[in-house]
């Protein structure tokens, strides 16, 4: 491979770099360390993404409706007000909001759900609301004056309108979840915060590393998963990334 | 047809009740373009969106073709009134076609139809279907937007057209090459129009009739010749500008001032012949040599006969220019600038001799106008008493 540029130069020296380190982790027996949590991870991988699965998709069905109600002009007197409510929720820390949700649901999946869709609610239907209200009013006008009910004019013009936005605070809020599923462990849900939590608690980097790599991988692949639909479903006329 | 009935609006504001449109009555007959102007504030706006109730009207009816529009339901009443706005208003997510088609399938036509429509409309507005059809808005210029703007406003033939200043947003070259293609298509069509403009230029060249309105009140409603001539009082005056006789230049035609009475000469006439008919005629210094099928070829000069003796043919000099008997004033005028001449042979589509336009005739016929319809004015009563 001839180097002509800094950039080729620098994707070749990273190739050196993961193949070295490949050959290091192969020597020092740490392949063979993560291959025996190997059954660990898997089981907890797909729990964990049952966690984020339900508790996102919850929260993506309650909260793009609630942010199509805020919008409404009939509500826009409270609208703002609600919106702000809806952002000192935000700044409680995730961690509190499973403490808080496990006093009262007990342990287990149950409360990490009702949590993390606690956490998970906020950013979409803010999204959802701020998308909504940013469509021009030049456009309502053209949509109401060419004789769209209502409804008509959300479904065709309000919401494709404001589809980036709204899949902008999927995207957001999903990767909160399945950052925050790990807490779920301490409240008895599991995931992949078992072998996090468990390796700390046992001075286990291994361990620990087994269930901290799997998640950051998993953030990673909702987030393009999330990227990918973004992509095909907003329409073409308003996506910035299928604009030529 | 449209037509207002005292209709009213007050705005409930936090300094009190402003009134924007008062008792405005009105009526614009059916296949003409009515243009609402004035300027901003004086209710314009107000009067056009409460016939299609984008703004509900506080009282007062709105009729079209006759018909009391209250007892319609919103939505069927605003799907068959055409709708422009200035800032064009084009669906981003939606293709060409699919803004063009939103009030056909609102509408609830089948797929081969409003198909077939949307090429017709593309037809119309002289924009290439294949190119365009399949495009979304955002690749589009302004001016082919509003054209596009214009398309769906016209896609389920509605009888009825509002039109919120809709080409105020393009630039001027467009606008004008816009205003002209609209025209056109009107002249076809036949639509009854209202259209808002603050643009006194754009009344004048779009308007059968223009509705002059101030605060809320309608101060003068009558075609544009009539307005420019006969302003009903000091505001509207003003509101027209100084060089409203000049705007005027716009709307009268060589035919209407045209005199058929013009001395010529043809190729075989001495110049003695010339010399006599120009003091036949009493010309300053030129007359006019025409060819056998009487078309204008050139002039003989005063000067030339009493220097010269011959054929007429021989000593000819170029014609300066020549107007058709459907071009406006106002290119005459300029004409006859550039060329420093105050006068010009007339022709018809054929490039045949109709007459001469003087500069004379010009300042006769928009004075004389202009003092008849003032002295008959003054005995009128203002409208909406």
């Amino acid at each position: 491979m001839p180097i002509r540029s800094l950039s080729s130069a620098l994707k070749l020296g990273a190739a050196i770099l993961l193949f070295l380190a490949g050959v290091w982790a192969q020597a020092s027996g740490l392949v063979d360390e993560f291959r025996f949590y190997w059954p660990d991870i898997r089981y907890l991988s797909v729990q964990h993404l049952w966690l984020t699965a339900i508790s996102g998709g919850l929260a993506v069905v309650v909260a793009v409706p609630l942010g199509v109600l805020l919008s409404r002009p009939s509500v826009s007197r409270w609208a703002e007000s609600l919106m702000q409510l809806l952002n000192v929720g935000t700044t409680i820390p995730t961690l509190a909001v499973l403490a808080l949700s496990m006093s009262f649901l007990g342990i287990g999946t149950a409360p990490a759900i009702f949590g993390l869709f606690v956490a998970t609610l906020l950013p979409i239907a803010r999204n959802t609301y701020v998308g909504l209200r940013s469509v021009s009013p030049a456009l309502m006008e053209a949509a109401a004056g060419i004789g769209m009910s209502p409804l008509q004019r959300l479904l065709r013009v309000e919401l494709p309108n404001a589809l980036y936005v709204i899949f902008a605070g999927i995207r957001t809020a999903l990767a909160i979840n399945i950052g925050t599923v790990p807490l779920a462990f301490l409240i008895g849900a599991g995931g992949l915060g078992e072998l996090i939590f468990t390796g700390i608690d046992l001075y286990d980097t291994v361990m620990m590393l087994s269930g901290a790599i799997p998640t950051a991988l998993l953030a990673v692949l909702v987030d393009v998963m999330i990227a990918l639909i973004t992509f095909l479903v907003v329409p073409r006329g308003v996506n910035p990334a299928r604009q030529r | 047809m449209i037509r207002l009935d005292n209709l009213t609006k007050v705005f409930d504001t936090p300094d009190g009740a402003v009134v924007a449109a008062d008792h405005i009555s009105m009526e614009v007959p059916r296949g003409e373009i009515c243009v609402l102007l004035g300027p901003s504030g004086c209710g314009k706006t107000t009067t056009l969106k409460m016939i299609n109730r984008i703004v509900r009207s506080t009282s007062g009816k709105v009729f079209l073709d006759g018909e009391d529009t209250s007892g319609l339901d919103t939505e069927a009443l605003r799907r068959n009134i055409g709708y422009v706005i200035q800032q064009i208003g084009l669906f981003p997510n939606m293709t060409i076609e699919e803004n063009i088609t939103v009030v056909p399938k609102l509408l609830g036509w089948d797929k081969q139809r409003y198909k077939t429509r949307a090429r017709e409309l593309m037809d119309m507005i002289a924009m290439d279907a294949e190119a365009f059809l399949k495009r979304y808005p955002s690749e589009l210029s302004g001016g082919q937007q509003q054209r596009i703007g214009v398309a769906r406003a016209l896609a389920a033939d509605p009888p009825v057209m509002l039109m919120d200043e809709p080409f105020g947003a393009i630039d001027p070259i467009n606008r004008a090459v816009i205003q002209d293609e609209f025209l056109k298509m009107q002249a076809e069509l036949q639509k009854t129009i209202m259209f808002v403009s603050h643009d006194i230029d754009e009344a004048i060249k779009m308007g059968d009739r223009i509705a002059i309105f101030r605060e809320g009140k309608l101060v003068q409603y009558s075609e544009p010749d009539e307005l420019l001539s006969a302003p009903k009082n000091t505001f509207v005056e003003s509101f027209l500008g100084e060089d409203r006789a000049l705007k005027r230049l716009n709307l009268v035609r060589v035919r209407d001032v045209i005199s058929d009475e013009i001395g010529t000469v043809v190729g075989n006439d001495t110049l003695t012949t010339a010399r006599e008919r120009i003091d036949a005629h009493g010309y300053r210094d030129a007359i006019l040599l025409v060819d056998d099928r009487r078309r204008p070829i050139g002039v003989i000069s005063r000067d030339t006969t009493g220097s010269h003796q011959g054929y007429c043919r021989d000593h000819m000099r170029g014609l300066p220019a020549v107007v058709n008997l459907g071009d406006d004033l106002r290119k005459v005028a300029s004409l006859m600038f550039a060329h420093d001449t105050t006068w010009l042979p007339c022709v018809d589509d054929n490039g045949t001799l109709c007459g001469q336009i003087t500069q004379r005739d010009m300042t006769h016929h928009l004075g004389s106008r202009y003092r008849a319809r003032r002295s008959a004015a003054d005995s009128e009563k203002p409208v909406g008493s």
